[in-house]
């Protein structure tokens, strides 16, 4: 009975959660609650993943209204392994918040925090979930609105013009989402995302077809922040609270290029994107933007906006794979996604307990630190090789793919590109780490200082151990996505 | 050629206020009038929506005995949500100008960028 409806009841869950949490008493109860229902929101992702593992797609009706006219929701093992991605992260970035929301936001608006949060968590499920395309979009804005006032939370007063600028770009984005569908909506007539794809073939050379899928992906790439429309997310990541970064930075852009990949592959199809010129223009700015984004995130003097432009360039690795739009390259951007945000939520919440103990993110106030924080400190280290892509950490299983893939088709510049990134990140995580451990402390500010209490600890040391084990045991992501890409990419076959 | 024209009227009025909402969010440095631009090119997009919507010749969708085309209705629903979508844009925005006035004490741009600079 449950089992049937489970697609479902992983997206109302925390939708329900939501105004529960929000009228609970400012205090614990809010935490508790929002971190059992992020529990057992894990567990469902899980149980859906297995259901799918094996080839199969579950179709589930909203209401009873037979699709295309109903909503449906649409899992394969795509939508099942980003679910999981985002629910893992809830799971584990809940347990840490407790400390660390208590220090950075005021106690009365702790309830509304939580409440908030599940609305974002809400719509980020429910974008993995469903198969209708318009419904996408409602889940994209809940997912959005509520993250403008997560982030406008933070501490310092720059978070306002932060959440403001991120409201101004991702409004825009959503919107050119918006024009796109209509647009396809005028042509076809539906919006259930396999009903498109099966009347789109017969249109492909109309040019209000073509005006539509550029309007998408444009919006899309300001929502995963693709170089150059990347400006909102380094204010966004560093003046966030230390929680809603972490959340972010490991969910929110997987997510936005989750629906890229749907869109690219499952609505307009293989042969489309052959046609058009989206591939050369996915490579040509992910190129740019791993390199450029890699030496900004060289010279940044904050940890937070240091990771922040390290993201920006790690989305250019995501959509490269894209860009081959080949077996191999979107087996590699789907396990990129998921290896990615194990690496950032490590790192993030690293930099988040130490942030914890000092209450500043800037590089030079940290130094010395490393000592103090032996545990944090190891955790920085162990996430910083898997962004480098050091072999035995899952950032290496990547890089792996990618340039797999870059092989296959010759493309010897890119995997140039590829290595030189990878250099740029060894710089900038030296940079952390130099400070952190090889200049002094400075003895009176912080004569005080010692390790993260262990409820940031913990969560951390779990997300770098699943760094490790995904970097020795691949059979989950790589598995899972070469299911996945059996399903998104047929005609490969 | 005229006739084209003419006849797309919907589109041309569509694509003159959505660059009119964009060039006013991209150029102004005041935050309400970067909220209301914001809004002016949501509203391009409801209307194209709309106007998409009507079928020539088609009657209101309320179903009635002598009538056999009707216009959809379903881009009008859409709409609805898309609009309540917008209300919620607005009025985050529009809270985090009143912040962002009581933070800086202005809500020009310029402004706001040199007292961070100052710093």
């Amino acid at each position: 009975m449950i089992e049937a409806h489970l697609s479902l009841l992983l997206v109302v869950l925390p939708l329900l959660a939501a105004p529960v949490i929000a009228i609970l008493p400012n205090g614990r109860l809010p935490w508790a609650v929002s971190t059992l229902v992020s529990f057992a929101v894990f567990a469902m992702a899980c149980l859906q993943l297995i259901n799918v593992s094996t080839g199969n797609v579950i179709s589930y009706e909203l209401g009873g209204w037979a699709p295309p006219w109903g909503i449906e929701y649409r899992i394969d093992a795509a939508n099942a392994l980003v679910a999981l991605i985002v629910a893992a992260i809830a799971a584990v970035t809940l347990p840490y918040a407790l400390y660390s929301v208590e220090k950075e936001i005021p106690q009365k608006q702790l309830s509304l925090f939580y409440s908030a949060f599940m609305l974002c968590l809400t719509g980020l499920l429910g974008i993995t979930q469903t198969g209708d395309i318009f419904n996408l979009f409602v889940f994209l804005e809940i997912s959005s609105l509520s993250t403008y006032a997560l982030i406008s939370l933070g501490s310092k007063r720059q978070a306002l013009t932060a959440a403001y600028q991120y409201l101004i770009m991702g409004t825009i984005g959503a919107t050119f989402f918006l024009i796109g569908v209509g647009l396809l909506y005028a042509m076809t007539g539906t919006l259930n995302m396999l009903d498109l794809a099966e009347r789109l073939p017969a249109l492909t050379e109309h040019r209000t077809v073509q005006t539509g899928f550029a309007f998408i992906m444009v919006g899309f790439a300001l929502k995963l922040a693709l170089f150059p429309l990347h400006l909102w997310l380094p204010n966004a990541y560093t003046y966030a609270p230390s929680v809603i970064t972490v959340f972010l930075a490991a969910t929110a852009t997987k997510v936005a290029v989750y629906v890229m990949l749907r869109v690219m592959f499952s609505v307009f199809g293989f042969s489309f994107i052959e046609g058009s010129p989206t591939d050369e223009i996915f490579l040509l700015l992910c190129v740019a933007g791993i390199l450029l984004m890699s030496f900004y995130a060289i010279y940044q003097q904050d940890s937070k906006r240091l990771l922040a432009y390290s993201s920006v360039a790690q989305i250019g690795y995501m959509m490269l794979g894209l860009g081959f739009g080949s077996v191999l390259g979107v087996t590699a951007t789907l396990v990129h996604l998921f290896n990615h945000a194990l690496m950032k939520g490590a790192l993030f919440m690293a930099i988040g307990a130490i942030i914890y103990r000092i209450g500043s993110s800037n590089i030079d106030t940290m130094a010395g630190l490393g000592k103090r924080m032996p545990w944090t400190f190891a955790a920085i280290i162990i996430g910083g090789l898997s962004l480098i892509g050091v072999p035995g950490t899952a950032g290496f299983i990547s890089k792996w793919y990618l340039v797999l893939a870059a092989m296959e088709q010759q493309n010897w510049l890119i995997i140039g590109v590829i290595l030189i990134g990878s250099l740029l990140a060894v710089i900038y995580v030296w940079k952390l780490i130099e400070a952190l451990y090889f200049k002094p402390a400075n003895e009176t500010a912080h004569a005080n200082v010692n390790e993260a209490p262990l409820m940031l600890l913990i969560p951390t040391w779990i997300l770098v151990i699943a760094n490790i084990y995904f970097g020795l045991n691949t059979e989950l992501t790589v598995g899972t996505a070469e299911q996945a890409v059996k399903l998104l990419l047929p005609s490969a076959y | 050629m005229m006739d084209w024209i003419l006849g797309h009227y919907n589109y041309w009025l569509v694509i003159i206020i959505m660059m009119a909402g964009f060039y006013t969010v991209i150029s102004q440095g005041n935050l309400i009038k970067k909220i209301a631009g914001l809004n002016i090119f949501q509203v391009s997009v409801f209307m194209l929506y709309i106007s998409v919507s009507n079928v020539k010749g088609g009657a209101a969708p309320i179903i009635e005995s002598d009538v056999s085309l009707y216009s959809n209705p379903l881009p009008h629903v859409l709409i609805l949500t898309a609009i309540v979508v917008g209300v919620a844009t607005t009025s985050l925005g529009l809270a985090l100008v009143v912040r962002i006035k009581e933070a800086y004490g202005t809500i020009e741009e310029d402004d706001i960028h040199n007292q961070d600079q100052s710093l």
